[in-house]
């Protein structure tokens, strides 16, 4: 069958099996966009590129498939360039189509030229500039493939406008080959029976697991692991929800804004079984006193990310899921005559005590509504059966540390990159691969106007996304730096100049609620995840409340500021 | 900081030399020289890249190469027994007084001269880097006006054994 370069494309993603794309058209993808209606997938225009390329990464997140996007040109493929970096960052498989000038006009300064291809390249797992219509299907092939396996990542596909029109035979490769491109997935052996002697012999073992077992979908390995081993959990930011968040062994988050039992473990613990996480400078703290008395263990996808930071004892190369299926296969056997429960119960009843000693907690004397009291009421009402996503900022560690996550693909945040703009279109992406499902955007009065503009998309395309505003009328994080760091120089973090969110939602077709007394918040909470539209909550919290426990930067993970 | 000679098969695609040189920019590691052309084998190209760093950085630089999509084997040369070159150019001056000096260290040297003029001779050195090295020591009291080098290019030695 002869088909143009514009009906290859949707036909390669009809066999994808790609249902919707996020998208915004314009003159060098004109053609892409005049198939679309004869197409299967479904295309949702969003009202800036920057939501489009968020939205994906949503999709992607919750679903773990992969999330598709198309754009114009120059502005076009520019716009998608922080939503690129933020699905990079977090290791997110996403497919971003641009268009391109004619290839005779590349090169020249056209007209809503640029070079993509070179802007992207340090921030995509790969990129592709389409130079000939016959590699066009082999191209898309590629990209779907490289996106979600190995460490998956976002790959972007340039299409020169000419090449959309040429005319070859259509024929989808069933398989890909690239001599190439060979990620490690199963484990050493060897090295699996190494870290279960390592494990017996630990007294003091802890799980510090990371968003690969998410990605991986290596979830139940892990439950597995932590219970029958009795082994205490705690969880980077992107890993929140792979170990059941309300199990006695979870810890809650490590680093930086971490629980004081997860840091006092790190610190204590005589072995550290690191999976699918990669030792970020915002978990360790000073990275001399990170973990002191352990023998570190480091399960990873990825080579790159094994002796990057810190110097690890055991390296095991894999992807997490055959990695921690072949630790259980190895364990199970040895469960009758181990008693791996008496072995560890001291340590967890030590851990335990930590937990009891500082919880995470908040002063919550006032009459003013605490942020950290929102979000545990968003826990109760939607008993964590929901789909969160959060901007960047305190409410984005508040969402993380008083919301307990369950099920794994429930938290959708920005976590390497922390691009504020992020949780709201990143919750229309969600909400679209789970109509029925509560999503909701925890947001801070400054992130939600970077991408508010995507109100319009999800109340036209019928997406009730509930954004709650945990309302502080500053750049809070930055703020609470200002207030610990730099003697209160508030430079620059007021924003209580801001818009009417209620007369915003309405005039955008949505609906509005403001909340300023505590006792209406849970009511109002209740009323607004009823109702079948999209939806904005203002809640005026206590403007100069702070996150804790605090580590500062460069300082060891034991120099917490409590509560 | 050692220096280390690594041996890169890639495919030979365009953009794949700004794969290379953004990751050594992007993440701080040193380039000292880089040598790319093809191979006998369709499509494929082999840079030599000469890096600087400490153990840890160049296992690092050794790993992010390997993740390159484009990169299809990645060898340490250092780490075994090799035969490592380089071809240089080099203009030197050699006014008449200094002329007989200037050709006999060329001829002890066993370079080439590929061009002269009345005051300057250009001669062509291949060798290793200890070699390169003496030559341009020798060389410098005269006066070398011009210099273009290649860069190392290197191979495994077939015997990985001490001769
Ligand atoms: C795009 C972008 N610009 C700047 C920052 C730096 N930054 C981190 S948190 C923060 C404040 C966010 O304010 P708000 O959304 O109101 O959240 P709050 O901390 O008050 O909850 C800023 C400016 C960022 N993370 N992302
Ligand atoms: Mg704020």
């Amino acid at each position: 069958m002869k088909l143009t370069g514009a009906q290859i494309l949707l036909k390669c993603l009809e066999k994808e099996g790609v249902d919707v794309m996020f998208g915004f058209p314009g003159g060098a993808v004109i053609d892409i966009y005049d198939e679309i209606p004869r197409s299967s997938v479904e295309h949702i225009l969003v009202r800036h590129e920057q939501g489009a390329i968020h939205a994906a990464d949503g999709y992607a997140r919750a679903t773990g498939r992969v999330g598709v996007c198309l754009v114009t040109s120059g502005p076009g493929a520019t716009n998608t360039v922080t939503g690129i970096a933020t699905a990079y960052a977090d290791s997110i498989p996403v497919v971003i189509f641009t268009g391109q000038v004619p290839r005779a006009l590349i090169g020249n300064d056209a007209f809503q030229e640029v070079d993509i291809v070179g802007i992207t390249r340090p921030c995509t797992k790969h990129n592709y500039l389409v130079q000939d219509i016959k590699d066009l299907a082999k191209t898309v092939k590629q990209a779907f493939y490289l996106a979600r396996t190995g460490r998956p990542g976002p790959v972007l596909v340039d299409l020169p406008k000419d090449v959309q029109n040429q005319i070859t035979e259509f024929e989808y490769p069933d398989k890909v080959e690239m001599r190439s491109y060979k990620p490690t997935n199963k484990p050493h052996i060897g090295q699996v029976r190494k870290v279960v002697k390592l494990l017996k012999e630990a007294k003091r073992p802890l799980i510090y697991s990371g968003g690969g077992v998410i990605t991986s979908g290596s979830h139940e390995e892990l439950t597995w692991l932590g219970r029958k081993l009795r082994i205490p959990v705690t969880s980077t930011l992107m890993g929140l929800g792979a170990f059941p968040g309300d199990d006695e062994l979870f810890l809650g988050m490590l680093g930086m804004h971490g629980t004081y039992a997860a840091n006092m473990a790190v610190n204590n613990c005589d072995l550290l079984l690191a999976v699918g996480a990669r030792f970020d400078d915002r978990v360790t703290g000073k990275i001399t006193t990170f973990a002191p008395r352990a023998t570190i263990v480091h399960i990873d996808v990825d080579p790159t990310s094994i002796q990057k930071n810190v110097s690890v004892h055991v390296p095991l190369v894999a992807d997490c899921k055959s990695a921690l299926a072949a630790l259980k296969k190895e364990t199970k056997a040895t469960l009758d005559e181990f008693d791996w429960q008496a072995d560890h119960q001291p340590w967890v009843d030590q851990v335990q005590t930590w937990a009891r000693e500082h919880p995470l907690t908040y002063k919550d004397n006032t009459d003013a509504i605490k942020p950290q009291f929102v979000v545990e009421k968003i826990y109760e009402i939607t008993k964590g059966d929901a789909i969160i996503a959060t901007e960047v900022g305190q409410n984005q560690m508040w969402a993380a540390q008083f919301y307990k996550y369950t099920r794994p693909n429930t938290l959708l945040t920005s976590g390497g990159l922390g691009t504020m703009g992020y949780g709201f279109p990143a919750a229309m992406g969600a909400q679209r691969a789970f109509p029925d499902k509560l999503v909701i955007d925890i947001a801070g009065d400054g992130s939600i106007q970077m991408c508010i503009q995507e109100m319009m998309t999800v109340v036209c395309n019928k997406l009730p996304v509930k954004i709650v505003i945990l309302n502080n009328g500053y750049l809070g994080m930055v703020r609470q730096w200002q207030e610990l760091f730099y003697e209160k120089n508030y430079c620059a973090t007021c924003m209580d100049a801001q818009p009417d969110f209620v007369k915003l939602a309405e005039a955008y077709g949505a609906v509005g609620y403001r909340v300023t007394e505590k006792k209406d918040v849970e009511k109002t909470l209740r009323e607004a995840f009823k109702v079948d539209k999209p939806v904005i909550v203002d809640i005026r919290v206590e403007k100069e409340e702070n996150v804790y426990p605090m580590v500062p930067a460069g300082a060891s993970l034991t120099e917490m500021l409590l509560v | 900081m050692n220096k280390h000679t690594l041996s890169v098969m890639v495919e030979n695609e365009p953009g794949v030399l700004s794969r290379v040189a953004g990751l050594f920019s992007g993440r701080g590691f040193n380039i000292y020289s880089l040598n790319v052309a093809p191979t006998l084998e369709k499509g494929v190209s082999l840079m030599t890249i000469v890096a600087e760093g400490d153990d840890a950085i160049i296992e690092q630089i050794v790993k992010q190469l390997r993740k390159l999509i484009p990169t299809i084997k990645v060898k340490d040369l250092t780490e075994m027994k090799s035969v490592e070159r380089e071809m240089v150019l080099l203009k030197v001056n050699a006014e008449d007084s200094k002329r007989a000096e200037v050709l006999r260290i060329v001829d002890i040297f066993r370079c080439k001269v590929v061009d002269v003029s009345p005051d300057e001779v250009t001669v062509e050195v291949t060798g290793d880097q200890g070699k390169i090295g003496a030559l341009i020591n020798l060389l410098t009291r005269f006066g070398i006006k011009e210099i273009a080098r290649t860069g190392n290019v290197a191979m495994q030695r077939s015997m990985q054994i001490d001769l």
